[in-house]
């Protein structure tokens, strides 16, 4: 009796995934899901930190992929070692900082690992040539099985017919005659197959998974590098630029604005890691101050977070200024400053 | 059966999954874990999580603030 083969599917909880795991399933392979958390990664909740998204479902796409696979998934938290991809990535960026193809080859790299602890054969992805213009052209393929360390054990079911033949395949535990052939932006093809195998629903994340591929998420990561004079972070600054308005009126000093009562709660778990700001005069938002700000700064930021409280048009707001969570507060009366009076140029997006 | 707790209090979707994930490979087959969370995702991810590996969802309570899973370890 053939030994029975295993893979590992790197599960996005987008559609290519789901069909190649489905692909590589139904010609007999045992397969188990992993899923890499960055720290960037674009998750319905994560949006639904905002009260306005709560009607949204909060489900985790990989999971609910899993689910629908009936296969395993192990969701492994590399948001520490992922630093030096984001830092430093051999490849550069995409279009913005998004490191896309050290992050691949990092991805499978540590999946082809996990293979080798848990004795599994060979790891496959849902690529497709040509779908992503910095990490799925046909010359970074080659690259990515070269430089994780893999070579021919990684396979793409997706586009297999456009690669050379994987061990996988050689060696007869996937028939390379019912893998496919797809290329290009076109998403036709993953459409017939998903009715094909009989999926009808499926997650498709607006301008992908990862939040480095967004213009203004990217802006305000540089933006945090530029002020602070040094390009590094901790899992808190990533979090905290995913939520509320980011206005920098100083080099010094940033203010981070919640812009609902969802931002609000959320950012109250970080009053103890940072200075800020809230009105109780009037409704409004909380707003935590990164940075060194002076008195007379501290005076602006209080007229910036009472021009979006509900005092907005009142003659004064009181705000008060905490410097050092369940510390004394400086009670602070100010007049709203008119938003005409606040520079564009003081909004990160 | 012993009772174990985990606090994954204020941490957002997939971590209080992870680390759920993370202690449970530590359990024995029988045991019981209670999970507190505050983030909304964790009432369908935990238990999507628990489908998928074959743990049984005891119980899902939610407070005002607060959320509290309770999960049999089942393992081979």
């Amino acid at each position: 009796m053939s030994k029975q083969r295993k893979a590992v599917s790197l599960i996005s909880g987008g559609l290519d995934s789901m069909l190649a795991t489905k692909v590589i399933q139904d010609q007999g392979i045992h397969v188990e899901g992993i899923n890499f958390y960055t720290g960037f990664c674009v998750e319905g909740h994560t949006h639904a930190i905002r009260k306005k998204d709560k009607e949204k479902e909060k489900k985790n796409s990989s999971l609910w992929v899993a689910e629908q696979l009936g296969i395993k998934l192990h969701i492994i938290d590399i948001s520490e070692e992922y630093k030096d991809i984001v830092l430093n990535p051999k490849h550069g960026y995409g279009q913005n900082l998004n490191p896309c193809l050290d992050c691949k080859i990092d991805m499978v790299s540590r999946a082809w690992q996990w293979c080798m602890d848990n004795d599994f054969d060979f790891v496959i992805t849902g690529e497709v040539i040509g779908q992503r213009p910095k990490s799925q052209r046909k010359e970074t393929m080659p690259i990515i099985a070269r430089e994780s360390k893999i070579e021919d054990r990684l396979l793409r079911p997706l586009c297999a017919k456009h690669l050379t033949e994987t061990l996988p395949e050689r060696e007869g535990w996937v028939n390379r005659d019912e893998l496919f052939d797809f290329h290009g932006r076109n998403r036709k093809p993953q459409f017939a197959l998903a009715k094909q195998l009989g999926f009808s629903e499926w997650s498709q994340p607006a301008g992908g998974c990862c939040f480095l591929t967004d213009e203004s998420y990217s802006n305000k990561l540089q933006d945090m590098w530029d002020s602070r004079g040094e390009r590094n972070y901790e899992v808190d600054d990533i979090m905290l630029l995913k939520v509320g308005r980011h206005i920098r009126p100083a080099k010094h000093f940033k203010l981070i604005v919640s812009r609902e009562q969802g931002e609000n709660n959320f950012m109250r778990g970080y009053r103890p890691m940072y200075s800020y700001l809230y009105p109780t005069s009037h409704g409004g938002p909380l707003t935590l101050i990164d940075g060194t700000p002076s008195e007379e700064d501290i005076q602006n930021a209080a007229r910036v977070v009472a021009r979006f409280s509900q005092g907005r048009d009142a003659d004064e707001v009181v705000v008060n200024y905490v410097q050092k969570h369940n510390g004394p507060e400086q009670v602070l009366t100010v007049k709203p400053m008119p938003a005409e009076e606040i520079p564009d140029d003081w909004y990160i997006h | 059966m012993n009772q174990h707790e985990l606090n994954a209090r204020n941490l957002l979707c997939p971590i209080p999954v992870i680390r759920t994930q993370n202690k449970i490979a530590s359990l024995e087959n029988g045991d019981h874990l209670v999970v507190y969370c505050t983030d909304p995702g964790t009432l369908h991810d935990i238990p999507a999580w628990c489908r998928v590996h074959g743990h049984t969802l005891v119980s899902t309570e939610e407070n005002r603030d607060e959320i509290i899973i309770e999960i049999e370890v089942v393992k081979e």
